[in-house]
């Protein structure tokens, strides 16, 4: 029975090396602690070249000129941690949360999908660098085996089922408390203790190992059992049969919770629009690698921006400078409603939804971009956080004598330019309400993706009927269209004999002139509970203008007064 | 030689003779090649070792056989029967200009032909510069509302530059978003003048957007302005003072008192000023049909 273990050395420094690519090449050092208490917590492999290395201090570090330091970030390693799950789910649904940094796949019944076992190693690998992290893969008989082998072992490692003891051999004995010397690292505040006690009771067993001259694995294999059991307890037996490959465990698998986030802490504020689209290009595609490497798409994104905190008194960004009206391309501070405050930090939502699962960076990051142009956050950007709210794939079968309809990504960013263009609220379909009221409709969004053609289809039988009795009706003549004035003209009337004789209208001339023709007055009137109440005289004009005869609706409010033309016929 | 294809049947002066009738364009453009030549017989003997001039010159011209031929537009209804009959249809993939003054019925054939395209299950968007569009009348032409795409220009804005300016920007965003069915710019309202402002440029650029689409591009305004870039132009006539038709609401019970008679009819003129469809030298044509309001049933 397969296993396969993904291990990640370093895990701070590939955490944060994910969130910024452009260190992996660097001199890098993780610092923690409280200032001016700061330490190394773990340095990279170009800044242990440099002579640097963990446990200095950070004034210390800061001697070295090419050292670059960063802030040691929970975040950014849970983040990773959760890569690192959706890596080995999008392998397995069998998987083992062995530690931040380690996970085990069971790999049984894999090899008829997925190919040989050490093109599955490969595969493994390659995605999970396609995802950001560098890290070792191990296929082993055993898990514990395919652990000590990811952890020994850079790149892929496939060991032989019956070979575990030879292969694992040369490995150090440290191999074996790695996983609780980094847990003992990572542990909180809270278990600091029972972490202390636990790092030394593993330092115990090794100084005694090395003591007795054991130096690797294959030295601890060799001795005899039940001698080691007398000197080192159960333990001894157990690390015994670490070092042979021959332990043998369940799996203990866990299901990864279907989250997609990820988030950026900011060392200095942002105040411009191009250097955040450029982080949230990165977000983007991180997230929707992982979205793809589960097989999902999304369908909304949350977009949480933490504002810095402006006073009057701030010298650094004052009022002015993030007022920036005439450049397009800086994020303006004129929506302050659009913030709300928690605890002591501005927060800055938006949300994102989407009217089918998509999966598109670049389309996302357009997105974004023009939601931002026109609803600005106000303030400098400390932190980006954006989560994915995950989607089963778009299953559309696209028929053959279907007519064509707008490609759902193209028509979203398409009606995203022409809000901004118009207004967010001038742009979709309408939807009439039922009410006798003028202008009884309301905007909606335009939606003409599956839903709407599944809605359709339900229809299609009762709207049959009603189809073709539109089309007999369409035979005989055209229905004549109502042009509204939006809003409606105020006009002048003069009555002779109680007849209209005469209008003028001062805002449009060429609505003016003696009546020719009339019909009506059609009186109508709603609403007499509500304080919205309405009643009206509504008469069909004709009038002379400089192009011929026009028809025009004209109204008289009963309740207010007015004489309003409303529209034209046409 | 392949060039004699071409040259010979041009030369003789011959009229060329296709098997399917759509290849008459061709000969047109087989014509334009042979134009600057003296009417002559090629000679399609060739010399080993000399060079023949002729066979280089024309050794990069397409033969006329092998010249991509365009296809005749597909026509879709227009919703209006006498419409179809006096124009064919509206063409997909062309530019249809409807142009008329007030209360000519301009709205009321935009809207026909939105209803017939809706009804053909396509998707439809409507660039209303004026904003303009009445919902209820949209309703009553039996618009399936779920697809129409309705774009209002002229937020907080009344002038005419600048709704223009909105219009033809997202024009080009419709047009390069694709997929719509029929796309109509509504200039109705706009004064000529301003509507004059579009660069034909513009037109042109918009025609050949849409013309490998099978998008029915239609503009609703007072007078033509898009030139020879409309593949049809339709024109309406003024309304008559003896057109409209007054009548009594179906609700109204009778007899019907004078002062509430309502407008239940009125007749509307067109005339096709412009057809790139037709082989046949452009004639006008007239037609007189009625349209009701909506109360009228």
């Amino acid at each position: 029975m397969p296993f396969a273990c993904i291990f990640v050395p370093n895990f701070p420094v590939a955490a944060v090396s994910r969130a910024e690519p452009e260190l992996r090449a660097l001199a890098l050092a993780i610092f923690e602690g409280k200032p001016p208490m700061e330490k190394l917590f773990t340095v990279n492999e170009n800044a242990a070249r440099s002579g640097v290395t963990s446990g200095m201090t950070k004034a210390q570090a800061e001697l070295c000129s090419e050292l670059t330091l960063r802030p040691r970030s929970l975040l950014q390693e849970s983040v990773a941690h959760a890569v690192l799950l959706d890596c080995a789910q999008s392998f397995s649904p069998c998987v083992e949360d062995a530690a931040a940094d380690t996970v085990i796949l069971d790999l049984a019944g894999m090899e008829s999908l997925l190919g040989s076992l050490p093109e599955i190693a490969r595969s493994i690998f390659r995605r999970t660098a396609e995802l950001g992290l560098d890290g070792n893969v191990a296929v082993a008989s055993n898990p514990d085996a395919a652990v000590l082998a990811a952890r020994g072992f850079s790149g892929v490692t496939v060991i032989s089922p019956g070979k575990e003891s030879e292969s694992l051999g040369s490995l150090p004995l440290e191999v074996l408390f790695a996983n609780r010397v980094f847990a003992n690292q990572c542990a909180s505040n809270e278990g600091a203790e029972k972490a202390t006690d636990k790092e030394k009771e593993s330092a115990g067993l090794l100084e005694t190992l090395d003591r007795w001259g054991l130096r690797n694995l294959r030295a601890l294999a060799a001795l005899p059992e039940i001698a080691l059991s007398e000197r080192l307890g159960q333990e001894g037996l157990r690390l015994q049969q670490l070092a042979r490959g021959t332990a043998w465990r369940t799996l203990v698998p866990v299901e990864a919770p279907a989250v997609f986030e990820e988030a950026i802490e900011l060392e200095y504020p942002i105040v411009l629009l191009e250097p955040l689209a450029f982080l949230m290009n990165r977000l983007l595609e991180q997230i929707c690698a992982r979205l793809a490497s589960r097989a999902l798409n999304t369908q909304e994104l949350r977009l949480t921006l933490e504002l810095q905190n402006l006073t009057r008194g701030d010298s650094r960004f004052d009022a002015s400078e993030i007022s920036w009206e005439n450049d397009p391309s800086r994020i303006s501070s004129q929506s302050p409603a659009q913030h709300f405050v928690s605890g002591r930090q501005n927060k800055f939502c938006r949300t994102l939804g989407l009217p089918l699962p998509m999966l598109d960076p670049k389309l996302f990051l357009k997105l974004l971009q023009l939601d931002l142009n026109a609803h600005p956050p106000g303030a400098p950007i400390l932190k980006i956080h954006l989560v994915a709210e995950p989607a089963r794939l778009r299953s559309a079968q696209g028929g053959l004598f279907l007519p064509p309809s707008p490609e759902p990504e193209k028509l979203e960013l398409t009606l995203a330019r022409i809000a901004g263009l118009v207004g967010e609220s001038r742009v979709g379909t309408l939807e009439l309400l039922d009410t006798h009221r003028v202008e009884c409709f309301r905007m909606r969004r335009f939606l003409p993706g599956g839903a709407q053609e599944r809605l359709v289809s339900k229809e299609l039988a009762s709207k049959d009927r009603s189809r073709k009795h539109f089309e007999l009706a369409e035979e005989k003549s055209a229905v004549a269209a109502l042009r509204r004035f939006r809003p409606p003209l105020r006009a002048t009337v003069t009555m002779e004999n109680a007849e209209l004789a005469r209008v003028v209208c001062a805002k449009k001339k060429e609505v003016q002139g003696s009546v020719l023709w009339k019909a009506g007055p059609w009186r109508s009137s709603g609403d007499w509970s509500e304080r919205e109440a309405w009643s009206r005289d509504e008469w069909d004009i004709a009038l002379q203008n400089a192009e011929g005869i026009a028809l025009y609706r004209l109204v008289h409010d009963l309740l207010g007064g007015g004489w309003f033309v409303e529209g034209t016929y046409d | 030689m392949s060039s004699a294809v071409f040259s010979t049947s041009a030369a003789q002066g011959r009229p060329f003779v296709f098997e399917s009738e759509n290849e008459a364009e061709v000969c047109s453009q087989a014509e334009l090649f042979t134009e600057a030549r003296p009417p002559q017989r090629v000679v399609s003997a060739t010399f080993p070792g000399a060079f023949n001039f002729q066979d280089a010159r024309l050794a990069g011209v397409t033969p006329a056989s092998r010249l991509a031929v365009r296809p005749a537009p597909e026509m879709v209804s227009s919703g209006i029967a006498g419409m179809d009959a006096l124009t064919g249809g509206l063409p997909r993939g062309c530019l249809t200009e409807i142009c008329g003054p007030a209360s000519s019925g301009r709205s009321t054939l935009m809207l026909a032909a939105l209803s017939a395209a809706t009804r053909r299950g396509e998707f439809c968007a409507i660039v209303d510069a004026s904003d303009a569009l009445d919902p209820l009348s949209l309703a009553a032409a039996g618009i399936e509302l779920d697809r129409l795409l309705w774009v209002r220009c002229g937020e907080n804005s009344h002038s005419a530059e600048h709704r223009l300016e909105q219009l033809l920007r997202t024009t080009d965003l419709l047009l390069e978003s694709g997929g719509f069915g029929m796309i109509v710019l509504d200039l109705g309202d706009l004064p000529p003048q301003a509507a004059r402002r579009i660069p034909l440029a513009t037109w042109f650029r918009f025609r050949r957007a849409v013309e490998p689409t099978p998008t029915v591009l239609l503009a609703v305004e007072r007078q033509s302005i898009a030139g020879s870039c409309s593949s049809l132009l339709i024109k309406l006539g003024s309304i008559k003072l003896g057109s409209m038709k007054l009548g009594a609401s179906e609700n109204q019970a009778s007899p019907t008192p004078t002062h509430a008679q309502l407008l239940t009819e009125m007749k509307i003129t067109a005339e096709l000023v412009r057809s790139r469809m037709d082989r046949k030298p452009v004639r006008s044509a007239e037609i007189t049909f009625a349209s009701k309001t909506t109360w009228a049933g």
